[in-house]
């Protein structure tokens, strides 16, 4: 298998609170990698600091053959090959659908704006919302929203999809659509890091489910053996917590 | 679609709503005509009432002095002209500067931060003396007072209008950054695509209340000698003995301001039905 990241000994605080502690993670290309764990246990600060939204304090991150931990890399050229999708869409108010989705590869990846509009028609349709392209985001519900943010991520063409709980803030009748489009997109061969509290749907699309606890990964596996027969106690704790 | 028939209970409901609001209509004529009504009685037996409304109000001296207080206006539009682009330059870079981030630019952010400081405290008109006297001496030479003006409005406007505009952005949530620097962007970019534009529909109404009041303020470089709408109405007084000039100045400047205050209220709403679904209580 193709390795697309790598990150060992993963360290970073906040001021007295650490929040990893020591995260060593292996994505392959074409690989849905399941974050689990509860509120607080480093998920979405994983998330950040190997997107380079957040300064690690150790480790490193290698992205391809890349260090992207090296403070002499250009981070904004490392996070343009990231697409990543946040828990509250974050969609810019003022810029139409279309602007929002072609936005990086117009001012980023310097495309005229027909080529970019060209393309991000194709992801907008690819994500069912193709007829919204002239409206503004506030316009749609929070499904349509968070749709649109995965077809800004993916107009930019990621190496790396980064999922941070995109069905948190979305009613329950809406998860459905967003979950159903992360799934065609995994069957596609997407390679995606999601971490999730959706763990029915997890477990049916992911390959790896990996559970963090206190800024450690403290279990892995494939989703029958997590799931399954959990090896240790706190993995066991947590999911008879969430499944009740 | 098919068109939906109204119900009794909603045309019942239409109805009272009409009614109520004809109601309302009636109301306020009412009430305009009777305050009106008060004040002019009130003024008209006054004693001094017709003093007043022949030094003041005086239609003749109105004529006469309208081409020489337009001709002054005319100035006062040029600096104003002048003054917003000047103004709005140099306070998107102060407020720019006084949001860098980092250590590096602490000299730069120290700066912008006095420099608002004490031109916000700064009276205008000290402002006015200083430059307009001060920098004709300092250079040794006569300087337009379309340029002076200019100056002092930029100086004393820049500083409070900067301020509005790092208001706007700061209150830009943070996560518009995330996202924008997640796609890539870079801190300018960032700035420039994703928060000022932001920044400025919030700080809209705030910022036309600004230039609203430069409007007026453009009035004052009469101090630095400049032939405006308010030095031509003084020159006129001095002939007339009247003071009728200067109200026609300053119902120039009514003028000038009420389209601008209309500009904003049609800006706002239009940005609001664009981006805003639903109406607002």
């Amino acid at each position: 298998m193709n390795r697309v990241l790598r990150a060992t000994g993963l360290h970073k605080s906040f001021g007295d609170t650490t929040v990893l502690d020591g995260v060593d993670l292996d994505l392959d290309a074409h690989e849905v990698v399941a974050l689990i764990g509860a509120s607080g246990s480093g998920k979405s600060t994983l998330l950040r600091c190997l997107s380079l939204l957040e300064p690690i304090d150790d480790g490193q991150i290698l992205l391809g053959e890349e260090d992207i931990s090296d403070p002499r890399i250009d981070a904004n050229r490392v996070r343009a090959r990231y697409g990543i999708v946040f828990q509250s869409y974050n969609l810019f108010p003022h810029l139409s659908v279309i602007d929002n989705v072609t936005l990086a590869s117009r001012v980023v990846g310097r495309m005229p704006r027909r080529d970019a509009e060209a393309r991000g028609m194709t992801y907008l349709d690819r994500v069912g919302l193709a007829d919204k392209a002239r409206v503004h985001p506030d316009r749609l519900s929070g499904g349509q929203q968070q749709r649109v943010a995965i077809a800004r991520a993916l107009a930019t063409e990621p190496e790396v999809l980064l999922f941070d709980e995109i069905t948190s803030a979305l009613d329950p009748e809406l998860v459905g659509e967003v979950l159903e489009l992360v799934r065609s997109l995994a069957r596609e061969g997407a390679t995606i890091l999601m971490a999730t509290h959706e763990m029915a749907f997890a477990r049916d699309v992911a390959h790896r489910i990996v559970f963090l606890d206190g800024g450690r990964i403290i279990e892995q596996g494939t989703p029958a053996e997590l799931f399954g027969s959990p090896r240790e106690e706190r993995t066991r704790a947590f999911l008879a917590r969430v499944s009740h | 679609m098919t068109l939906h028939e109204p119900s009794a209970l909603e045309l019942e409901r239409r109805a009272f709503r009409r009614r109520r609001s004809q109601g309302s209509i009636l109301v306020a004529i009412a009430s305009t005509i009777a305050l009106a009504v008060i004040v002019w009685a009130t003024l008209v037996n006054t004693p001094g009432w017709a003093l007043v409304q022949e030094s003041f109000f005086n239609p003749e001296v109105a004529l006469r002095s309208l081409p020489r207080v337009w001709d002054g206006f005319l100035l006062n539009l040029q600096v104003l002209g002048l003054s917003v682009i000047t103004v709005g330059v140099c306070s998107l870079l102060i407020a720019t500067l006084r949001t860098l981030p980092g250590p590096v630019f602490f000299p730069l952010r120290m700066i912008a931060a006095a420099y608002t400081d004490i031109f916000r405290g700064f009276p205008f008109i000290i402002v006015l003396y200083l430059v307009g006297f001060g920098i004709p001496t300092l250079t040794g030479q006569r300087i337009p007072p379309i340029v002076l003006g200019t100056l002092c409005i930029t100086l004393t406007y820049s500083a409070y209008v900067s301020e509005v505009i790092r208001a706007g952005i700061d209150a830009v949530h943070p996560s518009q950054r995330l996202a924008a620097r997640a796609l890539g962007l870079g801190y300018t970019q960032t700035l420039r695509r994703i928060v000022l534009p932001q920044a400025l529909r919030k700080i809209t109404p705030p910022l036309m209340n600004d230039f609203v009041a430069m409007q007026k303020d453009v009035g004052l470089i009469s101090i630095l000698g400049a032939v405006d709408a308010v030095r031509a109405a003084q020159i006129m007084n001095a002939q007339t003995y009247n003071f009728t000039p200067y109200v026609v100045a300053g119902i120039l400047f009514i003028l000038l301001a009420i389209p601008s205050i209309r500009l904003t209220d049609w800006y706002t709403a239009r940005l609001r039905r664009r981006e805003q679904t639903g109406s607002v209580l």
